[in-house]
């Protein structure tokens, strides 16, 4: 197509060439001004536009910002509330539990009280009462000495009455003594008793200190949230993420047991449903081991919302408490009895596969090796795991409630990610577009620079003309300014 | 309204149904001419693998190739297996037995009817509705055909895999071997041209290429 242009000039291909560029040039020259303005225009409509573009994107970024942090807010409004109802329903339960005895440990407290000070009075010291005969000794001592037989045979009387009355005393007195160390003595165990409760006192309100602490920091937490600081919804954002994180991780887990259970009953299913027939690409066995997995994940799922555990079906959470109750037993029967159906086809599994293990050693000419003693360890473990997997898998309800809360902070974050991308994206073509319009005015105009060239030499010679004119006038009228 | 509702679900469920065979058809041409019958315990080595290898609901018949092969006689054993394994197992011990019975008693046939033998295998493996078909040739590809009988017209081939086994080299291939490349050419334009896939596995303890 080319030589075909460049020939139909001229038979020399060069200087048909030179004569369409000189054309082209003129054409181009000719219409520089409208090409001008048509590429600034474009470029201008589409730097503009791209721009507008942009601005209403982080326009939707900052209502998708705001929708956010309201979302997570109201979120970890309710998760704060939760914790909080619950320290409380605990704190309830501890006063219910203990202080709704207090009365009768009072009492109790009382009673031991008393007895302790009826004892302490009856242990009390009692001084001997002095005599009564014991002035008229002193009277009779006072008596001067006379050297009568008589008074000394009295006198001597007296001393002896008064050591065997001494006697008495001292022996009475330890008599006493020793009632007052066994009143003391049964002392003992009241004073621990009393010990006993007091410390029991004491726990119980340390508990209930502990808790009114966590009250404290979750109420805290709770006006940060109200007033919608930064920080809660920091806070809020960074607890998401991480909650996004583990439960992603469990969920990877039970994702790992369900794929472990499929296995364990997929084909001891085909012995049940066949193992020829297909739903689409899939084998009606597998479907069906499939189709069990997920009844069992769905009536854990179930169990795990009567059980006020999780809240992804408020209706249930919130149904009456008999109704809920009845929901549990329900599901757990199922769940139940579907564990006793995966335990049996584990069963089943190891017979087919010890099957096909003689088939082939029979097809392979092997002599079939009597089964070891021991050979009852993977049946049973299978069967173990076939009970045992369905009841792990009502737990995935759990993880599954925090990574769908979590998820939806995780998503709005990924979503304003993409908007700002596409807003800077946005920006950066209208700015290419602006400069790339620039650029192509500069290409167009070297493209023509010999006509562009030729224009400015004849611009400058008119000027130069017109210069001169004008310095002509000016002298002239200088000389006859001079001359006047 | 409830008359739609019944149309609906048969709908989903008619669009859920799968109207194409997943299962396998393995046909087995055992040649049982001349000294060929001295490699009868790899024909039955290779069984066993099929038997070991065939999943149930899956299809797979041996027949002997002889003077005149296109007839339901010269199948040694076939079947489909049931879709229990455990009934499976069951059908294959059996069908191992019936091998085994003929490896005994085989004796040797004086015409080789190979082509009529595919003729057989190609009417069996349509009725028994396999989704993958396969036929497996255990064969020299020497074939010799009875006078009278005639055999050099195409075979519909289209969707079967063809799979020549342990093709061996004649003394006659000694000294040209271009007889036994031609051989192997004659076979695979023969079953191309039908519209089939083509395949020679000589070494045996490469089997696990002979079913998809």
């Amino acid at each position: 197509m080319l030589p075909n242009i460049l020939t139909l000039w001229s038979e020399q291909p060069v200087l048909s060439l030179f004569v369409l560029l000189f054309i082209a040039m003129a054409v181009l020259y000719a219409a520089r001004k409208p090409a001008h303005e048509f590429i600034h225009a474009l470029s201008r409509t589409i730097h503009n536009a791209m721009r507008i573009a942009s601005r209403s994107v982080m326009y939707a970024e900052k209502r998708l910002a705001a929708r956010n942090k309201e979302v997570l807010l109201a979120a970890g409004e309710e998760a704060v509330q939760r914790i909080i109802e619950r320290e409380f329903y605990r704190i309830n339960s501890v006063v219910a539990r203990d202080l709704s005895g207090y009365p009768t440990l009072q009492h109790k407290l009382k009673d031991h009280i008393t007895r302790i000070d009826e004892d302490y009075t009856e242990s009390t010291e009692v001084p001997p009462s002095p005599p009564a005969w014991l002035p008229a000794i002193e009277a009779v001592a006072k008596i001067p000495p006379t050297g009568d037989t008589m008074v000394a045979k009295i006198l001597e009387q007296i001393n002896k009455s008064l050591n065997e009355q001494h006697k008495i005393a001292i022996d009475e007195y330890r008599k006493a003594y020793s009632k007052r160390h066994s009143i003391l003595k049964k002392m003992m165990p009241f004073w621990r008793k009393m010990s006993n409760i007091l410390d029991v006192v004491d726990k119980t309100m340390a508990g209930l200190l502990e808790r009114s602490k966590v009250i404290d920091s979750k109420m805290e937490q709770y006006e940060e949230i109200r007033k919608g600081t930064d920080k809660a919804v920091r806070m809020l954002s960074s607890s998401s993420l991480t909650q996004f994180c583990i439960a992603g991780f469990v969920l990877l887990i039970a994702i790992g047991g369900a794929v472990i259970n499929f296995n364990l009953i997929a084909l001891p299913m085909s012995e049940m449903v066949g193992g020829g027939s297909y739903i689409g690409p899939f084998k009606t066995s597998n479907v069906a081991a499939m189709v069990i997995i997920m009844v069992e994940a769905t009536m854990g799922l179930f169990l795990m919302e009567s059980l006020r555990i999780t809240k992804l079906f408020p209706i249930i959470g919130s149904m009456e408490d008999k109704m809920r109750t009845r929901m549990i037993w329900v599901t757990f029967s199922i769940l139940f009895i579907l564990a006793a159906i995966e335990s049996s086809l584990a069963y089943m599994r190891d017979m087919i596969a010890a099957d096909v293990q003689a088939l082939r050693q029979t097809l392979a000419d092997v002599e079939v090796t009597a089964g070891r003693t021991d050979n009852w360890i993977p049946t049973v473990g299978q069967m173990v795991m076939g009970f045992i997997l369905p009841f792990a898998l009502a737990f995935v309800a759990i993880p599954l409630e925090s990574f769908v809360h979590a998820s939806r902070t995780v998503m709005g974050i990924v979503a304003i990610g993409l908007v700002r991308g596409i807003a800077f994206l946005l920006r950066l073509i209208g700015n290419i577009s602006r400069y790339t319009g620039e650029t192509l005015i500069r290409i167009y105009d070297l493209f023509i620079f010999a006509p562009l060239w030729i224009e400015r030499l004849i611009h400058t010679g008119k000027g130069d003309k017109v210069e001169k004119s004008f310095s002509k006038t000016k002298e002239g009228i200088n000389s006859a300014k001079g001359g006047m | 309204m409830k008359r739609l509702a019944q149309i609906l679900i048969l709908l989903i469920f008619a669009g859920c149904a799968d109207t194409t065979s997943h299962t396998r058809g393995v046909y087995m041409l055992m040649d049982t001419s001349g000294t060929y019958t001295q490699e009868i315990d790899k024909a039955k080595a290779i069984i066993n693998y099929l038997l070991a290898t065939l999943q149930p609901g899956d299809t797979l018949a041996v027949a002997r190739v002889d003077s005149a092969s296109f007839s339901e006689k010269d199948i040694i054993a076939k079947g489909t297996f049931d879709t229990r394994p455990s009934a499976a197992n069951e059908q294959k011990r059996k069908f191992r037995q019936k091998v085994d019975e003929f490896t005994k008693s085989v004796k040797g046939s004086a015409y080789t009817d190979i082509s009529g033998g595919m003729l057989q295998a190609v009417e069996y493996l349509n009725e028994a509705g396999s989704g993958k078909k396969t036929i497996l040739i255990f064969s020299d590809l020497k074939e010799e055909i009875k006078k009278g009988h005639v055999r050099d017209f195409p075979i519909q081939l289209s969707g079967y895999r063809v799979v020549a086994l342990n093709v061996t080299k004649l003394r006659t291939d000694q000294a040209d071997p271009r007889e036994y490349l031609d051989r192997l050419a004659y076979w695979e334009r023969k079953v191309t041209d039908g519209g089939g896939t083509w395949k020679v596995v000589n070494d045996l303890e490469r089997l696990e290429s002979l079913i998809d």
